[in-house]
């Protein structure tokens, strides 16, 4: 595979940075109460979703979790939709009627943020299944928690998505906590993703998914081979997440000493190291954080000066027809 | 015209739509190469190929999982459910995401996909596969629930089911299977939505779906040799309802008596009660009357089953009650 070439690596750097201050400019904004409900940061996480997202095509099709602020916003969301979505706003990409836990870009490639875990493996599957029949080399790629290797959805999916050969990947996010509890409690294996991939007659893979290099390589290869028709993979990325499950959750369940391992490994700062080594000039990084945050200052702005969702929509898009009559 | 019975007129129902729009395609657990267990979809592998007639594990998740994500990327498919009491297997798929997916996207994603589902009692199964589920679909916003009750309507309203651009969920009723009916020639399409008048007369409405509809009009057969004239109306789908039809109708008997499968509570009767009652109650003469399964899980002795599923003996009973 091929090495990310210096525009590339750029990319992957300013689109982690943007993933990680606009999360970060949430939290801010649920400490504040503008942002109401919950919210699933997934800082420290970055790597993952920068790295698939600059290896897909853009008619490639990402399903990711409520945890999926990164993913929809590096499939190419506006910014500004996305954050009027968290706030509620009429500016909200779904009009705010999805809300943090359902973001969701169709124009993109961003077929949605499902909030039941396991729901969209089987989604992805039939997206990867109707891209299969209609030929059009399409691949679908589906991100999840390790939490989710528990659940029945995750084991139908991956055994019809194997039996049919789809241009599916399956990426599971391994942050090492299924919500508040550690994976390897509830789990009998090492490594819950990679270590049932045998059983589906897939190899068991895994990456280093706070090197954004790394995912992008695995990225790369099993995109090409899901889109050469070789069928499914599924991907083990070992990764942490900065904070708690979800709001204000301190996540203090978690030794001090792992964390402070993790935080060690930041994605973000690891990659600016490396960048540095390349000869790329600490300028042009503080640049590219300079705008993230400009551009983040502005999706907030937007937002919250964006009116309320009219009172009229509330009535809207249940159905096709673009109402919610139900009967005559 | 020809005579068909209920469980070919889905496959003619299916291959009708296949055969004109090749994004139709069907998946399910013993669809293709069996045909079905219940012989539905009998010989369509054999003239649709099996990229479009596909056989599944068992993983209903999966089955409702999958048409879902080909419905966003461009197929029109058909998933079957051996039996609807499998839907409490894939019910989040069903209700938190089928249903709810354009609404939570503001329009942005379309899902034209039909879950075709074996329903209702009668064939001595148990608890676990004699359920009538159709309340269940009808109480989750952003389904709609077709229930057929004759082989033509079988056809038709598959067809509207198909061709509608919102997740259908079409309960086919085991015990109508084997019956015969008459199927027009040519290409039949119905519009969901719309009831159908089987029996007119002036006396008292009554309203009924899917397997209840001969039983109702067996029922009315009889009312009349007691001087009760009784309309029969078979709604055919409940969302979307025609109260269009209903409303006509009651305006001209002043009674109604609804016959559900459904248990006794919160089944779709009670829906029915509660919109006539809201909007009619000064056209009414008397109390609307339901006659439904006790609430009670389905026994499968044929003695026991027969009592609690709703009879044309039953139907009269209530019905002469009330009109006392």
């Amino acid at each position: 595979m091929q090495q990310p070439s210096p525009e590339t690596r750029l990319r992957l750097y300013a689109d982690m940075v943007r993933a990680r201050y606009f999360e970060k400019r949430a939290y801010d904004l649920f400490l504040q109460g503008l942002l109401k409900g919950t919210t699933h940061l997934g800082l420290g996480q970055e790597a993952v979703a920068a790295g698939f997202a600059a290896a897909m095509r853009s008619d490639d099709m990402t399903f990711c979790t409520y945890r999926g602020h990164n993913h929809t916003l590096l499939r190419g969301a506006p910014m500004d939709a996305l954050m009027g979505e968290l706030l509620g706003r009429e500016n909200g990409i779904c009009g705010g009627k999805g809300g943090s836990m359902h973001l969701t870009d169709v124009a993109k490639g961003a077929m949605g943020s499902y909030a039941i875990v396991g729901a969209h493996l089987p989604v992805a599957a039939g997206a990867a299944w109707a891209a299969q029949v209609r030929d059009t080399g399409q691949v679908s790629v589906c991100f999840f928690g390790d939490g989710t290797t528990n659940i029945g959805a995750f084991h139908e999916a991956v055994n019809m998505a194997a039996v049919w050969s789809l241009p599916v990947v399956f990426v599971c996010e391994n942050n090492l906590y299924m919500e508040y509890t550690p994976i390897d409690e509830v789990t009998p294996v090492e490594h819950p993703a990679a270590d049932r991939a045998p059983a589906y007659g897939l190899d068991g893979i895994i990456v280093d998914g706070n090197d954004v290099d790394a995912v992008y390589e695995v990225a790369q290869r099993v995109l090409s081979r899901a889109r050469d028709g070789a069928g499914p993979s599924l991907v083990e990325a070992k990764t942490y997440r900065h904070g708690g499950h979800s709001r204000a959750d301190p996540g203090k369940y978690r030794p001090d000493e792992e964390v402070a391992e993790w935080m060690a490994r930041d994605p973000i700062v690891l990659y600016r190291t490396r960048l540095e080594e390349f000869g790329i000039q600490p300028d042009e990084l503080d640049r590219i954080e300079t705008a993230a945050t400009a551009e983040v200052d502005e999706a907030t702005e937007v937002s919250k000066s964006a009116p309320a969702p009219g009172p009229d929509t509330l009535m809207t898009n249940v159905w096709a027809d673009g109402g919610s009559a139900w009967r005559n | 015209m020809a005579e068909l019975t209920y469980r070919d007129a889905v496959a003619r129902g299916i291959a009708q739509e296949m055969e004109r729009d090749p994004s139709v395609v069907l998946i399910g657990e013993d669809v293709a190469k069996a045909g079905g267990v219940f012989k539905t979809t009998a010989g369509l592998l054999e003239r649709f190929g099996p990229e479009r007639v596909r056989d599944t594990p068992i993983s209903e998740e999966a089955i409702t999982g999958m048409i879902m994500g080909a419905a966003m990327n461009g197929l029109r498919p058909i998933g079957e459910l051996m039996f609807s009491d499998f839907l409490a297997t894939c019910w989040d798929i069903v209700a938190n995401q089928i249903a709810k997916t354009r609404y939570m996207t503001d329009g942005q994603v379309s899902l034209p996909l039909v879950i075709r589902t074996a329903n209702g009692g009668g064939a001595r199964f148990g608890g676990q596969h004699s359920q009538s589920l159709e309340n269940w679909a009808m109480a989750v916003p952003g389904l709609k629930v077709v229930a057929p009750s004759t082989p033509a309507d079988v056809v038709g309203l598959l067809a509207g089911a198909i061709r509608d651009p919102d997740p259908v969920v079409f309960f086919e009723h085991k015990a109508l299977f084997a019956g015969k009916g008459e199927v027009p020639d040519g290409e039949i399409v119905d519009a969901l939505g719309t009831a159908r008048v089987l029996r007119e007369a002036p006396d008292i409405t009554i309203v009924a779906l899917a397997a209840m509809v001969p039983k109702a009009l067996e029922a009315a057969a009889e009312l009349a040799e007691h001087g009760i004239g009784a309309e029969v109306i078979d709604l055919r789908s409940l969302v979307p309802l025609d109260t269009a039809t209903l409303f006509a109708s009651v305006s001209k008997t002043s009674r109604l008596a609804t016959v559900e499968e459904n248990p006794r509570l919160a089944g779709w009767g009670a829906e029915i009660a509660s919109i006539v009652t809201e909007e009619m109650f000064w056209d009414l003469d008397g109390p609307i009357v339901r006659v439904t399964t006790p609430h009670i899980p389905l026994p499968a002795a044929d003695e026991l089953e027969d009592l609690a599923i709703p009879s044309v003996e039953r139907i009269v009973d209530t019905v002469r009650r009330t009109m006392a």
